[in-house]
């Protein structure tokens, strides 16, 4: 047994809702470790207790190519149509980055483009590496993995924001046939792959990372 | 093994590490000496603090939700819009998914938060779980990521930034109170609700 003891070796689990720490005999059918078929309940919050999160890859995988398919839509197709007296204007994720280059807020323009699409591509590199490289049981920069993981959890939510913008711009420009701005399918598929990246980054299990040969780094 | 009770223990959840507990003084954080999360930090905030700050925070939010976030002028005429005026507006112009979206992460959850919070810290005030304790934790930690009142905050920025080349634009009251909402919800940020556990035992109910 290592200095740092992990909980599977000392028949110990957390529970991942509420954080009690559970026994439960190493070895027992009930939890068979993959998180199929336990079927024993977290006793201060009732939550079903699993060693690691059920299905983990399977799951991760599958929400994260629903979101990668959702994404090139998301990107090809227009966001956002601004209409003026002569003038129809279809703006895709990137130009609006470009617009506001161009507009004079270059700061602002950076954050965009770091929201919008950084944010999404790093969580796709960074969930696809962590999958291939826990399932492969790696040793490989473990510390920093999870540092990844943990990186992508905390910024992921921030892609929402180019769906607020065009909703916010949507109802603010009404000027009948002036200026209006409408909605283009483009922003409902960017909304639902901020979703997916979302539900993929919370359904995959970091402790997975340090689950392979070697956990004595 | 001779091990203390379960309470005593810790466990990291980033890499399944049991750690003894200790007492943390304040400004203190214990990580993992494994992976480096975070495993615990010291409570800053009292329980009444906290209480205090969820009112606070409820009247900002019933302000930033009333209130206009931004007027636009074009040649003479204004348009200004509430939060409810882009949930309404995405609905009629075909994106319901999004319309959906706005609504649930900037409206429901942020609101059905403020409330499960207020109710459980004021009856963990006196020491007590509030009705429905369990329950109501367990769907306060799935609610967690899914509240993105600071993520908005942002946007109304870019929008008025973009907005601007061609309009005249006036900030209303509503956007200093989602700017000062979103100040509440960074001083909250640290804060691990999962203590309410330990902080109101059972069988205080």
């Amino acid at each position: 047994m290592s200095a740092l003891p992990r909980a599977s070796e000392l028949g110990l689990i957390a529970c991942t809702d509420c954080g009690l720490v559970c026994r439960n005999v190493p070895g027992d059918t009930r939890l068979d470790g993959d998180g199929v078929g336990d079927d024993m309940a977290c006793p201060r919050c009732g939550t079903t207790l699993h060693r690691r999160k059920p299905n983990s890859y399977m799951r991760t995988w599958a929400l994260l190519i629903a979101a990668f398919i959702l994404y090139i839509p998301a990107n090809v197709l227009p966001i956002m149509r601004t209409a003026s007296l002569n003038d129809v204007d279809d703006n895709t994720i990137i130009s609006g980055v470009v617009e506001l280059w161009r507009a004079g807020s270059p700061n602002l323009a950076v954050i965009v483009f770091t929201a919008s699409i950084v944010v999404p591509v790093l969580k796709f590199l960074a969930l696809g590496t962590l999958l291939v490289s826990s399932q492969r049981g790696s040793g490989w920069a473990r510390v920093q993995r999870a540092k990844l993981y943990r990186l992508v959890e905390l910024i992921g939510y921030w892609s929402m924001l180019d769906v607020f913008v065009v909703a916010l711009l949507t109802a603010l420009v009404r000027f009948s046939v002036l200026s209006l701005v409408e909605p283009l399918p483009g922003v409902i598929f960017f909304g639902l792959t901020v979703v997916l990246t979302m539900l993929a980054s919370m359904s995959f299990d970091p402790r997975l990372i340090w689950d392979g040969k070697d956990t004595d780094d | 093994m001779g091990m203390s009770s379960p309470e005593a223990l810790l466990i990291c959840e980033h890499c399944d590490t049991v750690y003894r507990r200790r007492t943390l003084a304040r400004g203190d954080v214990a990580r993992c000496a494994r992976c480096e999360a975070e495993l615990e930090r010291h409570h800053a905030l009292s329980v009444n603090a906290m209480l205090a700050l969820i009112l606070t925070a409820m009247i900002v939010f019933v302000q930033a939700n009333m209130w206009p976030i931004v007027t636009l002028g074009l040649s003479g005429q204004q348009s200004s819009t509430t939060l409810w005026g882009m949930i309404l507006a995405m609905w009629r112009e075909q994106a319901q998914v999004v319309s959906v979206l706005v609504a649930a992460t900037l409206f429901f959850f942020p609101l059905l938060k403020m409330l499960l919070l207020g109710w459980l810290l004021w009856f963990a005030r006196a020491g007590r779980r509030a009705p429905g304790f369990v329950r109501l934790m367990v769907i306060l930690h799935y609610l967690g990521p899914w509240t993105m009142s600071e993520v908005f905050v942002l946007g109304a920025l870019v929008a008025i930034v973009k907005a601007h080349t061609y309009f005249d634009v006036t900030p209303d009251p509503g956007i200093y109170a989602y700017a000062a909402l979103t100040l509440l919800i960074t001083v909250f940020a640290g804060v691990d609700l999962r203590r309410l556990w330990d902080d109101v035992p059972a069988g205080a109910a």
